[in-house]
């Protein structure tokens, strides 16, 4: 049943044709005269030629090789694969949102200009911060836009030696590497024995060198930093800021906020915690959110109103200036502020009370055959230690491998580094008891399998379009696009 | 009453699944959280509505916005109103494409791979490059890390970019620059083109990229024979900053002696969203592989010896290699690009030059007569692609209020970024343009005052 699928370049044949235009109106003039001769191709495109049917066909295919959301249960840890709502997507592609020009006068993009303002509101309101900017298009953008916030403040009060951005060992990868886009340097604060940041390694790692601490609460083990509020002041009393990772807001809206718990800057992944879907790898959104303080280093420009007419402000002379080409990815923001008009404060309240149920419940039924460090009450996620069985010969790739045969998609594996054999497990809000039943037990049934025949296990997958893939030989001999032989 | 239809979890669930837990009720969960910080009122939202109140009301909100379908549209300045085919949003509307999360576990994901190997293989073909990556955020950030690419495979810290280089993206690469504490500075132009005399003045040894833009902001084509030698002679690397539209009609970039492509992909069968999603290109020669920033799709075999795809290179990456990332870039524009992708695919070689054509020929045939009326002249001689910067007789805000009461949508003014530029305005005409429009548009400007 396993075959390889053709490239869309070994099919088609010459003078196929996929497309339809209507024929050329105007008076035409010779090329030459038009186009310099010196930099116009000589050679023709070399592109696939297909009839549309092809390409339907070709694409179809590709979709069924493909595991969603839709397909099935996806606990991919700290990335809060909900399900996407199909309405969603309808409205996003309403022709008066997705035909809009960027370059439109104010007064033609008086919808767009309210709906960014509401959507603002309902953040600042969700998160506790004194005003948002849209434009950062995902998660690690909207990291860079708040250390580049945050860089501005300092540099505004002619504090130039704080060039130091502290990151606990539990953060996700994007955090020490935005801090080297920004120009920082990485400082790594250890966890302690519950999980938590170390608070005397805090403690001794801040000075006044110190321009911000990036936290993830509750952090990448799904736990809540319960020594938040000292953590907060330990960074403040040094002259630093706090900036929150908001991948993990899915555990904790109408519960906590941010903002309250000390936070200076926030981003959101409304792509994750706001319902919008994840595209295979993006288009994201990444919202950053400041307290007032810090207002006047936001990107422009910002959306306000006056007398009923929204209008853009780009009068910030203290902004960081852009960082996308135009205002963010708008129609992800149309889907995030669907979703939240459709669930209302009790709806996100509920959103995260089923996800933090969810995870704990779940967590407490693959305890009776796994390990699960920091083994205390966790918000929506949690990390299984394959460390065990990888002795028995199959670990958590190989359990990953395992899932994948029982039509579940995978944890997040080896990750976070501070958990052998890392397994994450986001549950989330969108799936039922029953769910989380079945992908108990098939945990179980592969903790079995790994007793009798771990090599079996570690063969795997078997009832996938493709075998195990050789990442090993993909790195060492890239190749990384089709040529004509 | 039931719950809400995005929670399976019924009452009689969260009960059960307390009781497994071993707490008795949903606030044991929340202990854990400090109870000074606790937000102890509900959320202020407005109340939940249905679905059918929800659509309504965003009906409601996208009636007050003009757009591309209810006006004829002459703006451009990098996202243009091209012919979108139905079949993309078939295909991108397909959700085990785009409920899916990037792709980790490529044995069940192999149709994202596939397709994220193919379009870098389209984007090739058209730059002449030897690897893409899988995209960027847009062609700001593209045009961002591009320049920064340069900079790491140089292990030099300044860059030079074109006047000519779209204000948008120069804005973007400031910022960057800025907070990397990298220098750049700005070549100046001449006739609305950049003024190659000056580059040779400016650059040196310390300079790691150059940053142009063909066909460039103003629309004209840019004469960069020669140019790579002025850079390679420094050991820099010459990035440009290209409109995937033009490429079927002008030279691949690697035959100018391009080293990093990058550039905005809108134009291949992408909405324009108000500016976002949109798609960032990014593209170079071989021996910049390792500096590329973002995912990489790439070959490999099964353990039965098929051809498959998984994500390759990733020890540039940020959850690899963390503060010693290429980028920190993690989601991208994947589902963008599929678009792309399936436009190329659709469009085939013959119908991306047909739509080329178009666009230069009702292009030329627009300006020509603009031109040629009273009060209005090409504000640069030279060739041009798909736009053309004119001076019009008077403000530019008051030309376009006037073609908006015939449902036009009028140029993009150009004095906000080039303040020496007084009453100018940038006209793009693509191939969805008919002559009757662009003779109402001449007629409209004619009568204008």
């Amino acid at each position: 049943m396993r075959k390889q699928k053709a490239l869309i370049f070994e099919m088609g044949r010459a003078g196929r044709c996929g497309y339809s235009l209507p024929s050329c109106d105007v008076p035409e003039k010779p090329l030459d005269d038009l186009l310099p001769k010196n930099m116009r191709r000589e050679e023709p495109l070399e592109l696939p030629e297909l009839s549309e049917v092809g390409v339907i066909r070709h694409y179809t295919e590709l979709s069924t090789r493909n595991f969603g959301v839709d397909t099935g249960f996806y606990p991919l840890g700290s990335c809060t694969m909900k399900y996407n709502p199909k309405v969603n997507e309808e409205v996003a592609a309403l022709p008066g949102f997705a035909f809009m020009h960027p370059c439109q006068p104010e007064h033609t993009v008086q919808g767009a200009l309210e709906l960014y303002y509401n959507m603002e509101q309902h953040l600042k309101e969700l998160t506790g911060m004194d005003r948002f900017t849209m434009q950062p298009a995902a998660g690690a953008h909207g990291e860079l836009t708040g250390l580049m916030v945050i860089q501005a403040y300092h540099r505004h009060r002619g504090d130039h030696k704080r060039n130091k951005v502290l990151v606990p060992v539990t953060a996700h990868g994007t955090n020490p590497a935005t801090v080297t886009m920004a120009g920082y340097e990485v400082v790594q604060i250890p966890a302690d024995e519950r999980g938590n940041v170390d608070l005397e390694a805090l403690k001794e790692a801040v000075d006044e060198t110190t321009s911000a601490l990036m936290l993830t609460n509750p952090s990448t083990l799904g736990l809540f930093e319960e020594e938040i509020v000292e953590m907060a002041k330990v960074v403040h009393e040094a002259g630093g800021l706090l900036y929150y990772d908001g991948a993990n807001l899915n555990a904790i809206m109408g519960y906590v906020r941010p903002g309250d718990m000390g936070f200076d800057v926030v981003h959101l992944n409304i792509h994750k915690t706001l319902s919008t879907p994840h595209g295979g790898g993006g288009p994201g959104s990444g919202p950053v959110g400041v307290k007032e303080r810090l207002i006047p280093f936001l990107p422009k420009p910002v959306v306000d109103k006056k007398d009923d007419q929204f209008y853009f402000d780009y009068d910030l002379p203290n902004s960081i200036g852009k960082v996308q080409s135009f205002f963010g990815n708008f129609g992800v923001v149309i889907k995030a502020y669907n979703y939240v008009c459709m669930m209302g404060a009790d709806g996100l309240k509920q959103v995260s009370t089923d996800a933090v149920l969810n995870s704990n419940y779940l967590a407490s039924l693959l305890k009776k055959t796994y390990y699960i460090p920091y083994d205390r009450i966790r918000k929506h996620e949690f990390v299984v230690s394959a460390k065990p069985e990888s002795k028995k010969g199959a670990g958590a790739g190989d359990i990953a491998k395992a899932l994948l045969d029982r039509g579940f998609h995978p944890p997040t594996v080896y990750f976070p580094l501070i958990v052998d054999e890392a397994l994450m497990t986001e549950p989330n809000d969108t799936e039922s008891k029953e769910t989380l039943d079945a992908y108990a037990r098939a945990m179980e049934e592969i903790a079995e399998e790994i007793e009798k025949d771990a090599e079996k296990v570690a063969a795997g997958p078997y009832y996938t379009v493709v075998g195990r893939l050789d990442e090993v030989r993909a790195a060492r001999n890239p190749v990384l696009r089709w040529q004509k032989e | 009453m039931g719950g809400h239809h995005y929670l399976p979890l019924t009452d009689e669930d969260r009960r059960e699944m307390l009781k497994e837990i071993g707490v008795d009720s949903i606030e044991d969960l929340f202990s854990d959280i400090p109870e000074e910080v606790r937000l102890k009122r509900a959320l202020d939202l407005p109340p939940a509505m249905s679905e059918l109140e929800a659509i309504k009301h965003l009906n409601s909100l996208a009636a007050k916005n003009k757009h591309l379908n209810n006006c004829t549209s002459f703006m451009g300045a990098g996202v243009y109103d091209h012919f979108i085919p139905s079949v993309i949003k078939h295909i991108t509307g397909r959700s085990e494409f785009y409920t899916s999360y990037t792709p980790y576990q490529a044995e069940i994901s192999q149709g994202i791979l596939q397709a994220i190997f193919e379009y870098q293989t389209m984007i090739c073909q058209l730059t002449g490059m030897d690897v893409a990556n899988a995209s960027m955020y847009d062609g700001g950030t593209a045009v961002a890390e591009g320049a920064i690419m340069g900079c790491g495979a140089t292990r030099r810290s300044k860059a030079l970019v074109s006047r000519t280089v779209s204000p948008f993206y120069r804005a973007v690469l400031q910022n960057y620059f800025n907070s990397r504490g990298l220098e750049l500075e700005e070549i100046p132009l001449k006739d609305g083109r950049t003024d190659f005399s000056k580059l040779e003045e400016m650059i040196d040894d310390r300079v790691a990229s150059v940053i142009l833009q063909q066909p460039n902001f103003f629309g004209l084509v840019e004469d960069l024979e020669g140019v790579a030698d002025v850079v390679h002679n420094h050991k820099g690397a010459l990035v440009v900053s290209v409109d995937p539209l033009s490429l079927p009609l002008l030279k691949a970039p690697a035959d100018y002696g391009a080293d990093i492509v990058v550039g905005e992909g809108q134009a291949l069968g992408v909405p324009p969203s108000f500016g976002g999603p949109l798609l960032g290109i990014m593209a170079a020669r071989s021996k910049f592989v390792r500096q590329l920033p973002g995912r990489i799709a790439g070959e490999t075999v099964d353990s039965e010896g098929n051809r498959g795809f998984v994500l390759t290179l990733q020890t540039r990456e940020q959850h690899i290699r963390r503060e010693k990332a290429s980028s920190n870039i993690c989601s991208n524009e994947a589902l963008v690009a599929l678009a792309a992708a399936v436009y190329m695919a659709s469009m085939g070689p013959h119908g991306m030059r047909e739509v080329a054509e178009q666009c230069v020929q009702k292009a030329a045939y627009a300006r020509e007569k603009i031109g040629a009326l009273n009060g209005y002249e090409p504000a640069f001689a030279g060739q041009y692609f798909k736009e053309f910067a004119m001076k019009v007789p008077g403000k530019p805000e008051e030309l376009n209020q006037m073609l908006l009461q015939k449902d036009i949508l009028g140029g993009v003014d150009v004095a906000p970024f080039y303040p020496e530029m007084e009453n100018t305005m940038l006209f793009a005409v693509t191939e969805k343009r008919t002559r009757e429009e662009i003779d109402v548009l001449v007629r409209e400007l004619e009568g204008w005052k």
